[in-house]
């Protein structure tokens, strides 16, 4: 019998037979399944569909965060690439955060591989990651004292004084 | 003239004639040793992206820097005398790059190649170095994304015409030091 192939359906099925309430939201943009998990239960579900036998989703892509200013009480975003390297399957997760409480846990203890880029989202979004073993700035200087990656920040360097408006067309 | 005669005696030199003992040429010290560093300048290449790539073009065979005595890369800042620096400096590289500037020994020259190096280039934004002439001095900036090795040789040329009419003074003096101090570079004596 040929092997069952894993379908965006049949994984949601199983993570919402699994964490109930802890899954919010779901969708397929671009046929890829996107799933939103409560922040609490974000390194639970990593976990989980990781050692589960019937989906091995064992192999993170990326990690990185998005920034909404807009949306109130959700303005930053954790979000998970994985990938199920048996099954060849992929799966994003996402979680929101509120500007007041950025904290989410690190998973560095499931993938070695998310240490540098929790490293990374904390560098340019101010993202704590709880429990990892090293968060500090990575690729910006250590003496940088903002996130630059968040919205409220211009893209330019704002230290510069001979930039003339005029040579610019601004 | 006359016609030379084949039964003609004809006297053959043997060799140039010589004067024996030492010779002498009068010059000035200054300019002796200014000749003698300008074309014998190590460069120390700090090269970081495209420019660096036009700067080893300029390195080989087609260029051919080794013509003007820059045969000798040097990648220890103690034993270079320019620093060559090509390519975006990032404000995270700045401190390093310093610090390669003051490990070298007086007399030093600084080349600023690419439009990155000199200003930043199209990379305003915060993570950039706006101009390495914010951290160290600059003696010839080169303009160009990328320049082409012929601009870098000019550039380098304009780096000899300064080797060869600096005064042997010059980083004794009171301006030099200034300048050091507006870095806040550290001059040993």
């Amino acid at each position: 019998m040929a092997k069952q192939e894993l379908t965006n359906e049949g994984v949601l099925e199983q993570l919402k037979a699994q964490f109930g309430e802890a899954i919010v939201d779901a969708s397929t943009p671009y046929d890829l399944l996107t799933v939103e998990v409560s922040t609490d239960k974000m390194h639970e579900v990593i976990l989980w569909v990781k050692e589960s036998a019937s989906l091995k989703i064992d192999f993170l892509t990326n990690l990185g965060g998005v920034h909404y200013p807009d949306d109130k009480g959700r303005e930053f975003a954790v979000v998970y690439h994985l990938h199920s390297l048996v099954n060849n399957f992929r799966l994003r997760l996402k979680a929101f955060l509120p500007l007041e409480n950025l904290e989410i846990n690190s998973i560095v203890d499931i993938y070695v591989g998310a240490n540098w880029m929790e490293r990374e989202t904390y560098d340019f979004f101010g993202i704590i990651f709880k429990n990892h073993p090293n968060l500090r700035r990575i690729l910006n200087e250590d003496s940088m004292d903002y996130f630059p990656m968040r919205k409220e920040y211009h893209l330019e360097d704002a230290t510069r004084e001979d930039k003339d408006d005029r040579y610019f067309g601004r | 003239m006359g016609k030379i005669e084949m039964n003609e005696k004809v006297e053959i030199v043997n060799g140039v004639e010589v004067i024996n003992g030492e010779g002498f040429q009068l010059s000035s010290l200054d300019k002796v040793i200014a000749s003698a560093r300008a074309n014998s300048v190590w460069p120390l290449p700090f090269a970081t992206s495209c420019c660096g790539i036009e700067y080893m073009a300029t390195m080989a065979s087609n260029y051919d820097l080794a013509r003007f005595g820059m045969e000798r890369m040097s990648f220890s800042p103690r034993q270079a005398d320019l620093l060559i620096v090509a390519g975006t400096i990032s404000k995270k590289l700045g401190p390093i790059l310093k610090q390669v500037y003051e490990q070298m020994a007086e007399p030093r020259w600084v080349l600023s190649v690419g439009a990155c190096a000199n200003t930043g280039g199209i990379f305003d934004t915060y993570s950039v170095l706006q101009g390495i002439d914010r951290i160290i001095p600059v003696d010839v900036y080169v303009p160009g994304c990328p320049p082409r090795p012929e601009q870098i040789i000019d550039g380098v040329m304009n780096i000899h015409k300064l080797v060869n009419h600096e005064s042997l003074r010059r980083r004794n003096s009171p301006e030099y030091k200034e300048l050091m101090k507006s870095y806040n570079i550290e001059v040993n004596g």
